[in-house]
């Protein structure tokens, strides 16, 4: 799970999983390109409890809460699906 | 050219560079208004190309996807569709993406496309992209998008030349894409195809915001630095303004001494004089340090902090019952609580954004700087301590206690809901950039005009309202005593100074909260009125209020006041917002309610416990 990784560490999305049916967040992450195959890292984690997670995706940045972040599925980079 | 301009509309994700590229093409020639039925921005602008023609633009609100999650993007949604009420469908679709951050931008192009209007895309920031040895190839871009493909660069003297080219050439020859991908295509895989094949980008962040965000979202010293940030604001709306209200200040007393000699003695003298250009004038006062402070709350927001804040300030504020989204619109309300609800459209979940409009009014919004400025100035002494000045320490005393206050009450009102629901975040932080002057300048105006426009309508005509209620009926020839004690405003402000009379308020500021309640700073032109024709003879109407308060009040009534309108809910506009953007009557009375008590209660205990300890 993203919340795992270690901060500045490469890894590849798996999947998104929706945590209820019609999980409007999921699809959201999805749109904001958390999708199969796409390169993310944690660039910084916020000041209390670590919370929120700043998740470089494509070229883009996000603030995500962990409960957020809970639902991307990745695997180390270089790793074979 | 026929009498119906073509309308155009900018499309694109936010931080796209949208609307800098909306005032670059329009300039000044800008309506701001809202649409239809729902409280969502609408900015419409004029675009008059070389050759004479004149197109109908319009800046939609930013979106991350056509499956709206919020207000703004079910606007953008229906607006494109040709769905929303009121509004014709748009003849031709400027969807306009950041080269630097096409990874996430093609794709909404793409959404965008789907929906076969007549359609070009903007490839902006084409500057910023090639100083990261981005290159984009726009003629295969174009070729596989079957739409045509123009660079801008939104900051730059004629960046957007070739997309008013293309405009004209689209209007000539209005044609849908000349190709879709159909319903249920992969749009993450076809923007993968579009990257390889048109973009080729060596480095997949800028190293600035790299470091940057190393620095600035470190856990103390991006704290540190927040904090500095926001302290260096409230110095210099105190320490840069007040050359230039000292000015002010000075042009409306000559003014007030001129008319005063120019007319014959009589009512309509007393009318301009005490009425007019006092209460006026109070009010304008003002506007440097309105203007100081939205122009850092622009540039902080152009600049790309403000983001960065809210990340910061998430977990803190969640704890509270906000999100760090809520940073942005109570930030906002620090200059009006107006602007400031009306930007929680940006919050999705209904709950945070319900939280933050109850709580935004507590944020000092501009309005109550006239009553801080002029009771800080009459009671606490300009001295420095330190490297800061006195006056400014309490200024920032009086936001830290409107803040702190805020947590507060959306911290008992999470409690109070027993909600376990998940609130989302999910909000993208956007890369550093240099805020554009003229886009800044645009801002400012926009703000400027708003303030100067309440001042001509509400404020004046409550000047006015008040110059007659303070002065009619007229004492009897008999009199003792100043005429004031006679007039209907005399005697509501000593029927009032009862119930307020715990709260060590005078009968004078008791007649000038009733006109605050349209506007906040009205209190203070309502003082000088009040102020001025209470006056026994002529040398004391000439001093000014400062002096005359200082002498007139103890401390513990100066602090009462400076309490109460930290929580005051004089402002009748902002429970009209608060009624508009929530649809209830309910919350509009909770708010106001729960306002008066708190400042009812905090007033109460300060003058109290003030007395005291002997500031009576």
């Amino acid at each position: 799970m993203l919340t795992e990784l270690a901060p500045r560490t490469l890894a590849i999305v798996e999947s998104v999983d929706d945590s209820h049916p019609n999980d409007n967040i999921a699809r959201r992450l999805r749109e904001l390109g958390f999708v199969d195959g796409e390169e993310v890292q944690i660039v910084a984690r916020g000041p209390l409890g670590a919370e929120p997670l700043l998740v470089q995706v494509g070229f883009t940045r996000f603030a995500l809460r962990r409960s957020e972040a809970a639902r991307i599925r990745v695997r180390p980079a270089g790793a074979v699906a | 050219m026929s009498a119906q301009p073509l309308r155009l509309a900018l499309v694109g994700n936010p931080n796209c560079g949208k609307t800098a590229l909306f005032n670059q093409l329009t300039g000044s020639r800008q309506k701001v208004a809202n649409y239809a039925g729902v409280t969502v921005e609408r900015k419409e602008g004029r675009l008059h190309t070389g050759s004479g023609r004149s197109y109908a633009l319009l800046d939609l609100p930013g979106a991350y996807s056509l499956h709206a999650a919020s207000l703004d993007e079910a606007v953008t949604r229906d607006f494109c569709r040709g769905f929303l009420p009121g509004e014709a469908p748009p003849d031709v679709l400027v969807c306009v993406v950041d080269a630097t951050n096409l990874r996430l931008h093609l794709r909404f192009a793409l959404e965008v496309r789907e929906l076969d209007k007549p359609m070009i895309l903007a490839v902006n920031m084409m500057d910023a992209a090639r100083r990261r040895g981005i290159r984009v190839d726009l003629d295969a871009l174009s070729r596989e998008l079957g739409v045509p493909v123009v660079e801008t660069v939104a900051v730059r003297h004629n960046g957007a030349r070739a997309l008013v080219e293309q405009i004209e050439r689209m209007a000539d020859a209005p044609h849908p894409p000349k190709h879709r991908l159909g319903a249920d295509a992969d749009l993450h895989a076809e923007t993968r195809r579009l990257l390889s094949l048109a973009v080729d980008m060596p480095q997949r962040t800028a190293r600035v915001d790299d470091a940057l965000d190393r620095w600035l979202l470190q856990p103390v010293i991006g704290f540190v630095a927040l904090i500095v940030v926001m302290f260096l604001i409230f110095q210099a709306v105190y320490a840069w303004a007040t050359p230039l209200m000292d000015l002010i200040e000075a042009g409306t007393g000559a003014l007030g001494e001129w008319v005063g000699a120019t007319l014959p003695e009589g009512p309509l003298n007393s009318l301009l004089v005490d009425g007019i250009i006092a209460g006026v004038g109070g009010v304008i006062v003002f506007l440097p340090q309105i203007l100081i402070l939205f122009a850092f709350i622009l540039a902080l927001e152009e600049s790309g902090y403000l983001p960065r804040a809210a990340f910061l300030l998430d977990r803190l504020m969640a704890s509270a019952g906000l999100s760090g989204r809520s940073f942005i619109p109570l930030l906002s309300s620090f200059a009006c609580a107006i602007p400031g609800i009306m930007a929680t459209r940006s919050i999705q979940d209904p709950r945070d954004r319900l939280a933050t409009i109850l709580v935004a009014p507590l944020m000092t919004c501009s309005a109550r700087l006239p009553v801080y400025a002029l009771l800080i100035g009459a009671f606490v002494p300009q001295k420095q301590i330190g490297m800061f000045n006195q006056q400014g320490l309490v200024l920032f005393g009086l936001y830290v206690a409107g803040i702190l206050s805020a947590l507060m009450v959306a911290w008992v009102m999470k409690k109070w809901r027993r909600d376990k629901s998940e609130h989302p975040l999910m909000l993208e932080l956007p890369s550093y950039r240099i805020p554009h002057p003229r886009d800044l300048a645009i801002g400012l105006w926009e703000r400027a005009w708003i303030f100067l426009r309440r001042v001509g309508g509400i404020i004046l005509a409550m000047t006015i309202l008040l110059w007659v209620l303070l002065n009619f009926p007229a004492p009897p020839p008999d009199a003792v005593g100043p005429a004031i004690d006679y007039s209907f405003a005399g005697r509501i402000g000593h029927a009032m100074a009862v119930f307020f009379a715990p709260l060590g308020f005078n009968w004078q500021i008791c007649i000038a909260l009733i006109p605050g309640m349209a506007a906040r700073e009205v209190a203070v032109s309502s003082l000088a009125t009040v102020y001025a024709l209470s006056a026994a003879d002529d040398e004391a109407a000439a001093r000014a209020l400062e002096p005359l308060i200082s002498d007139g009040w103890s401390l513990a009534t100066a602090l009462s006041l400076l309490v109460w309108y930290i929580y005051a809910p004089m402002c009748i506009s902002t429970l009209a917002t608060i009624k508009r953007e929530t649809n209830s009557w309910k919350q509009m009375s909770y708010a106001m309610f729960y306002l008066f008590a708190l400042a009812y209660l905090a007033s109460l205990l300060t003058y109290q416990v003030a007395r005291a300890l002997g500031a009576g």
